[in-house]
């Protein structure tokens, strides 16, 4: 996040009338932070006191001369140096009163500009582009300058980036159209040329700017179109030899502004940061088509993150110092102290509270993305913030000092043995921090997942396990544990899968639903499952009568034509007595782990449509399988068995007539011509049938309790009544 | 043995039946007409029935009189002059009302049309009247009497409304589409200021001035029909300032005593005020600036005042409404607090204790219905079966155009009786059975011309009559005619009529309350007075005598609680520590007065009192309350163990079951009365309220 503080004036304009200029050549910084140098385009240099809000100092250069070029600071020698009628270069310090005492040099070119950097020396630039050091030119300042440039090439622009204790010094220039930017390295001295793409027809590049980031120059430059182009160039010269052709610079499209109607004219860009960049001269996305407004950008998130409407023209300038931009509009030169919180996903989404500086700074509850990304390579703006994130960095470390980490684990689980690597994984996940499993958990269980791909005989049946029940992980992570489980028989980790991922595919659902119906039920019993849903299993198929007796005054209606006897095609099996309808057929159909695993897929999320299609895989005898356990689930849940017994997790009877009716939409036709389908369809049917046509009863009841309720209420405003109060 | 047991312990605790009683439609009337009269402090209030009501804004805004109405007599407005009361209305005639003793004095004939508006002016020399035929009439107030004077400039158009400037000099006429200043030494017009109409459909519609008001600094403020409230200069006859402040009429307006603000009333039900503010802080220069708005109407605002410290208002919604200003209240007092006046402070409802008969006065008739019964018994809380339906025996219509201003039915339930200004009427009441018939007792003594009061002894032998200068007329009832016995009268003479009678349950004792505050107990076999309670400061709201002890209790407007020995001449023990301990809080923060007062022939340290929202049993034998210990314990109570009730209770037993009360009382065989009149009823007979746009409609 970004934002713009209150602004004040550092000093009025003078422009000239009608014209596009500020009056403003430039502005850099003095040695102070808190002070900056303002150079006006006639003959003045002024030193100003940023946060006072008042000049220093001012010096003049006689009528008739003019500064050619913005004055700057050498903070090596505390001197201040400027350029006038472009061939006389002055140095004077604070003290100095008057310029025309001071030190000159008059040089035998003319100058485009004097660059200073922080702790470096001064960098001359001249019009033909040609490159010195100020203190080399100035011990011969008559030296011969040679022309770099072609005849009718001329500069536009040139900045000075320090690059690990280097100075690189780029300019572009201008030639019949084409745009190249010149890069000139010192010590050794080289000099490149690139051709800067611009859009046909196009002029130079409204604003352009150079910053040093991670060994690159990234060069961004705006476009009258309102586009933000990024390049970025090799700090350290290329090794290859400087090829004939001169390469034009490859560019990426950073951030598309709004231009409003038609081109941008004045605007000028800096960026704040890695992610942030201040913009003048441009609309606001979402106020007309004004173009005085300064806005705050966040590159990353394509979001703009500040902006203020400026009064007055806009010139196309701007510059930023010490968490400060200066900005020239109007008649008046203002300060915007602004501030750059380091983004996350998080803040971006509005997920994550933006902490204000003057708050009181809790530790973060969202780690950032760059921390947990990049490791420490990212710096943090605010103080506060910075503080939070390295205690907790070095909590972190302190913790995990005797386990891997996430990287060492990674490349372990390559190599090492199957226990091995369930030890490691076991003494990662007691050691790890919980936010970062989020990550993690994922990546070894990745890890994990390809080298059983890879290698048929390795298979962390704990590991796996362990991974899956830090619920850190989802379907989405790793696509391919739930299949690797299915295929390596693991239902116990199947189930886990299927209790604690939110997303599994349908497809993957069916698949899981295929192989558990396939699976004999003695290879099952086998199995070491949940104890909960087993539990849950065995309270079901225990018979009713069998472990508590009848509730008192109970009594069996007798059976008539509509009570729900579910002629079973299992009758022959038991010595059932045929038409007693408390005994259902309720023998169940399936083993207690077949079942205890039905029930996980059961309660798995889906969406009809996509589930149907995938349905209509299953073979026939699956089919009748699920129905036959389904119809048993459901007169089960209809003599209210389940409400019993005491589990966490069970179907509700919601998910199992709507996992009827799939199955029924799914295979009806096939049902229908099935003969051993025949007898289970039609109990069922018979069942539903007495169902609803006992709801239809109870709907009957619910109207006319609620007629009496209604009546209870409306007995009060009679005219007249004989009640009886008790006072105490 | 068991439901024995229980039955007793039910009775001690205090079970009741109760007989809810919903068909009283009593239907209070319009306020037409307020006005204030400051050095007593007094409110008097016309209603559209014709009756006007004298409130004591003093005295916990008190209602002390109620002058009754007559058919065709409704005051349009009402002037004080000095203690004088005079009112007029469309029938042409000037009233003045004989205050004391709560009837009209003499009435006078106008001859301008229906009058409007009567003004008196400061001075008190002067009443002003606006007639119909566009004449503003002078009548000078003479001892006893008014006299015509003069006519100012007869106007075409009538004069609505009028206003005396303080110097009495000027008086501002307020008419049709325009305003008139008239000279009262020349009776000229001295400005002709025109009102400007309401705009769109309102345009052909004349503009009424509804109301205007003349301040001592030349300032004319009108409100008008077309909604506005305007300021304008008298010496230039111009319009200094305009609000709209409704797109409906402006009914009303009233200045400060210091002219510091004027409040305005609306047909929408609001009233805004007005004030004369400084524009810029701490310049001189002031203006009227509107500033607050109160809407505590449904309908419109017929009459507002602003006296000291609140604004009283009321209109069509028949409430009268104080609302206090807190910055001029210094300290928040009960007096002080927000008060609505919904039902009268006086009884409505007589009850035959011994056969269960209730009697309702209507102004212009007398309703007696019969009780219902129910055998059996049920649980706290629950309604029980009814095995006969209440029954209306009789409907009594009034002759005359008189209201009804009091009535009584005797406690054997045999004897009516009924009074108007013009005349008392007593009825014998036959009941066989399902055969009901009255004979009026048609040879009446000729003193009983009219009472303020009247009430039956308790065997029903007696009646008493109390008439003009609070004395008390005593009439022996054979089985057929009406003997008169004597007058009492009191020693100290005052004026003042008797707006309560309570007779002891002995026939030995009378007691009469009269507005001066005054309470005289009476020796019945003597005939004579017996002693004077000694005064209060605040009027007897309801009283009575306890059959027993012979112990008067009192309750006063602001609600104290007096027992005095009438044997003993001195109040009681009880009465004493009640003042001594102080009355609860939350029992003086009530803002009804009580109204009535009942015992319990079985428990006799039971009193059973109720006002508007409550009713309560008070048990002398309990602890009072102290200001600490909750008041409303009944919900508390209930929770408790049985064991625990009798340390926690305390004398008050406060029931809020039954709201909006006009009466409550026990009857002779313990079961209590309570008569509703909810007020939702009472707003769904009036007049829809004026249209007002709301969102999406």
């Amino acid at each position: 996040m970004a934002a713009l503080y209150e602004s004040y004036t550092l000093c009025g304009l003078v422009p000239a009338q009608n014209s596009a200029d500020s009056g403003i050549q430039g502005i850099e910084l003095d040695g102070d932070e808190d002070r900056v140098i303002v150079t006006d385009c006639a003959r003045s240099v002024t030193v100003y006191k940023v946060s006072d809000q008042k000049p220093l100092g001012s010096w003049a250069v006689k009528q008739g001369q003019r500064v050619s070029c913005p004055a700057v600071y050498n903070t090596q020698t505390n001197e201040y140096v400027v350029v006038t009628d472009e061939k006389i270069i002055r140095v004077w310090k604070d003290e100095e009163v008057s310029l025309d005492k001071a030190f000159k040099a008059t040089v035998s070119a003319e100058i485009y500009r004097v660059h200073s950097a922080p702790e470096q020396e001064l960098v001359v630039l001249f019009q033909r582009g040609a490159v010195r050091l100020l203190d080399s030119l100035l011990t011969a300042p008559q030296q011969p300058i040679e022309e770099v440039l072609s005849q009718e090439e001329v500069i536009r622009w040139s900045t000075v980036v320090r690059a690990e204790q280097r100075l690189i010094l780029l300019f572009s220039t201008e030639q019949k159209g084409e745009h190249f930017l010149y890069v000139q390295r010192f010590s050794p001295n080289t000099l490149s040329k690139h051709r800067l793409e611009t859009e046909p027809g196009v002029s130079a590049p409204l604003s352009c700017t150079a910053t040093f980031r991670d060994g690159n120059i990234h060069l961004l430059y705006l476009l009258r179109s309102g586009g933000v182009y990024e390049s970025i160039l090799a700090a350290r010269p290329a090794v290859s030899a400087p090829a004939e052709e001169i390469q034009a610079l490859p560019r990426s499209l950073l951030l598309q502004l709004p231009a409003g109607d038609g081109e941008l004219s004045c605007a000028s860009l800096l960026p704040l940061d890695q992610a942030h960049m201040a913009v003048v001269g441009v609309p606001h996305p979402s106020a007309g088509t004004g173009k005085d407004f300064l806005c705050l950008w966040n590159t990353h998130f394509q979001t703009l993150q500040a902006a203020r409407e400026l009064p007055g023209r806009i010139y196309g300038q701007m510059w930023c110092y010490s968490s400060k931009l200066f900005v020239c509009h109007g008649k008046t030169l203002s300060v915007i102290p602004f501030e750059c919180q380091k983004s996350s996903l998080a803040t971006a989404m509005g997920k994550l509270k933006q902490t204000n500086t003057n708050e009181s700074k809790g530790p973060a509850l969202v780690p950032s993305w760059n921390d947990l990304l990049h490791g420490s390579t990212t710096q943090t703006h605010t103080q506060g913030k910075s503080r939070s994130l390295s205690t907790r960095r070095t909590k972190t470390s302190s913790k995990t000092q005797p386990c891997p980490t996430v990287e060492q684990l990674a490349e372990d689980i390559k190599v090492s043995a199957v226990q091995e690597v369930e030890r490691k994984v076991q003494e990662f996940l007691s050691g790890a921090e919980q936010e970062a499993l989020h990550l993690s958990a994922g990546r070894l269980a990745c890890e994990l997942v390809a080298r059983c791909q890879a290698e048929p005989g390795f298979y962390p049946h704990a590991a796996l396990l362990q991974l899956v029940e830090t619920h850190y992980l989802c379907h989405s992570v790793c696509p391919d544990l739930l299949m690797l489980a299915l295929e390596k028989s693991d239902f116990r980790l199947c189930q886990f899968c299927l209790q604690l991922f939110p997303d599994i595919p349908e497809a993957v659902t069916c698949a899981c639903l295929k192989t558990i119906l396939s699976v004999p039920d003695t290879e099952l019993e086998r199995m070491d499952l949940e104890a909960d849903s087993l539990l849950f299993m065995k309270a079901l198929t225990q018979s009713p009568d069998s472990d508590r007796d009848q509730q008192n005054g109970f009594c069996p209606p007798p059976a008539d034509e509509e009570s729900c006897d579910v002629p079973s095609e299992t009758a022959a099996l038991g010595p059932k007595p045929p038409r007693d309808p408390l005994a259902l057929d309720m023998s169940c159909p399936v083993g207690l782990h077949k079942g205890a695993l039905l029930n996980e897929i059961l309660q798995t999320a889906y969406s009809d449509n996509l589930l149907l299609p995938h349905l209509k895989d299953l073979s026939v005898s699956h089919v009748i399988l699920l129905l036959q356990y389904l119809r048993f689930l459901y007169l089960k849940y209809s003599q209210d068995a389940h409400a019993q017994i005491r589990t966490l997790r069970m179907p509700a009877i919601n998910q199992i007539l709507d996992w009827v009716c799939l199955l029924l939409d799914a295979h009806f036709t096939v049902l229908v011509l099935t003969p051993e389908a025949k007898s289970l369809l039609s109990g069922l049917h018979k069942f539903v049938r007495s169902q609803v046509k006992l709801y239809s009863e109870l709907g009957k009841i619910e109207g006319s309790l609620e007629a009496l309720k209604q009546s209870k209420q409306s007995q009060e405003m009679g005219q007249y009544s004989i009640e009886v109060l008790e006072l105490f | 043995m068991q439901a024995f047991k229980t039955a007793l312990i039910r009775s001690v605790m205090g079970e009741l039946k109760v007989h809810r009683v919903r068909f009283f439609d009593y239907m209070p009337s319009a306020v037409r007409a307020l006005a204030f009269e400051p050095q007593r402090e007094r409110i008097a209030v016309a209603r559209a029935d014709g009756s006007v009501e004298i409130f004591n804004v003093a005295d916990n805004f008190f209602q002390e009189k109620v002058i009754p109405g007559r058919e065709t007599r409704a005051s349009e407005a009402l002037a004080w002059v000095g203690e004088r009361l005079f009112s007029a209305g469309l029938n042409g005639e000037i009233v003045e009302y004989d205050v004391d003793n709560h009837k009209v004095k003499y009435t006078l004939d106008a001859y301008g049309g229906p009058i409007w508006t009567i003004a008196s002016n400061k001075q008190g020399t002067h009443l002003a009247v606006g007639c119909e035929d566009g004449t503003v009439k002078l009548f000078e107030v003479c001892e006893g009497k008014i006299q015509f004077e003069k006519n100012l400039a007869k106007q075409k158009g009538r004069i609505i409304s009028l206003s005396w400037h303080p110097s009495g000099s000027r008086i501002a006429a307020g008419m049709m589409d325009m305003i008139r200043v008239f000279d009262t030494e020349t009776g000229q017009s001295v400005h002709r200021m025109l009102v400007e109409r309401g705009i769109g459909t309102a345009k052909s519609k004349e503009c009424v001035v509804w109301s205007v008001v003349y301040l001592t600094d030349g300032t004319i403020v009108s409100g008008d029909s077309s909604g506005k409230v305007k300021i304008w200069d008298d010496h230039t006859g111009t319009l200094i300032k305009s609000h709209q402040v409704t797109k409906w009429d402006v009914l009303t307006l009233s200045a400060s005593q210091d002219e510091t603000s004027v409040v305005a009333g609306t047909s929408e039900g609001t009233v805004i005020q007005f004030q004369f503010l400084s524009m810029v802080l701490g310049q001189e220069e002031r203006g009227w600036v509107r500033t607050r708005t109160f809407k505590n109407h449904t309908h419109d605002v017929r009459s507002v005042l602003e006296i000291n410290t609140a604004i009283v208002s009321g209109g069509m919604d028949t409430q009268i409404v104080m609302r206090p200003l807190l910055d001029k209240i210094e300290v928040k007092t009960t007096a002080t607090a927000f008060r609505k006046i919904q039902f009268p402070h006086r009884n409505l409802v007589s009850c035959a204790k011994k056969t269960g008969l209730l009697l309702f006065q209507y102004p212009t008739h007398l309703e007696l219905w019969r009780l219902g019964e129910s055998d059996g018994t049920g649980m706290p809380g629950s309604s029980l079966p009814i095995k006969r339906k209440p029954e209306k025996l009789l409907h009594l219509k009034t002759k005359g155009e008189e209201h009804i201003c009091c009535s009584a039915v005797s406690p054997c339930g045999e004897w009516i009786a009924y009074s108007t200004v013009a005349s008392l009427r007593l009825y014998r009441l036959h009941c066989d059975n399902n055969n009901v018939s009255i004979t009026k007792v048609s040879k009446l003594p000729k003193i009983l011309s009219s009472a303020n009061q009247i009430c039956f002894s308790s065997d029903s032998s007696r009646l008493f009559v109390a008439s003009t200068c609070s004395t008390v007329h005593v009439a022996a009832l054979s089985q057929t005619e009406c003997k008169f016995v004597t007058t009492l009268k009191s020693k100290s003479g005052s004026g003042q009529a008797i707006h309560l009678l309570a007779a002891s349950e002995d026939g030995k004792w009378l007691a009469s309350a009269n507005s001066a505050h005054e309470v005289h107990v009476y020796n019945l076999k003597k005939m004579k007075v017996h002693c004077t309670v000694p005064v209060y400061s605040s009027g007897v709201s309801a009283m009575a005598i306890h059959p027993t002890t012979n112990n008067l209790f009192m309750v006063h407007a602001d609600q104290q609680l007096f027992e005095y020995s009438i044997e003993q001449k001195q109040y009681t023990d009880w009465s004493r520590l009640v003042q001594r301990n102080g009355l609860h809080h939350v029992w003086l923060e009530r803002d009804t007065p009580v109204t009535n007062v009942t015992f319990s022939r079985k428990n006799p340290a039971h009193i059973v009192l109720h006002d508007m929202y409550m009713f309560c049993i008070i048990d002398q034998t309990l602890p009072l309350p102290d200001n600490k210990s909750q008041f409303y314990n009944q919900l508390t109570l209930r929770s408790l163990p049985e064991k625990e009730r009798k340390s926690q209770s305390h004398a008050f037993k406060v029931c809020k079951t039954y709201k909006e009360l006009l009466f409550a009382g026990l009857m002779e065989d313990q079961s209590l009365v309570v008569v509703e009149r909810p007020l939702l009823d009472i707003t769904a007979q009036l007049p829809p309220p004026v249209r007002q746009k709301k969102f999406a409609t």
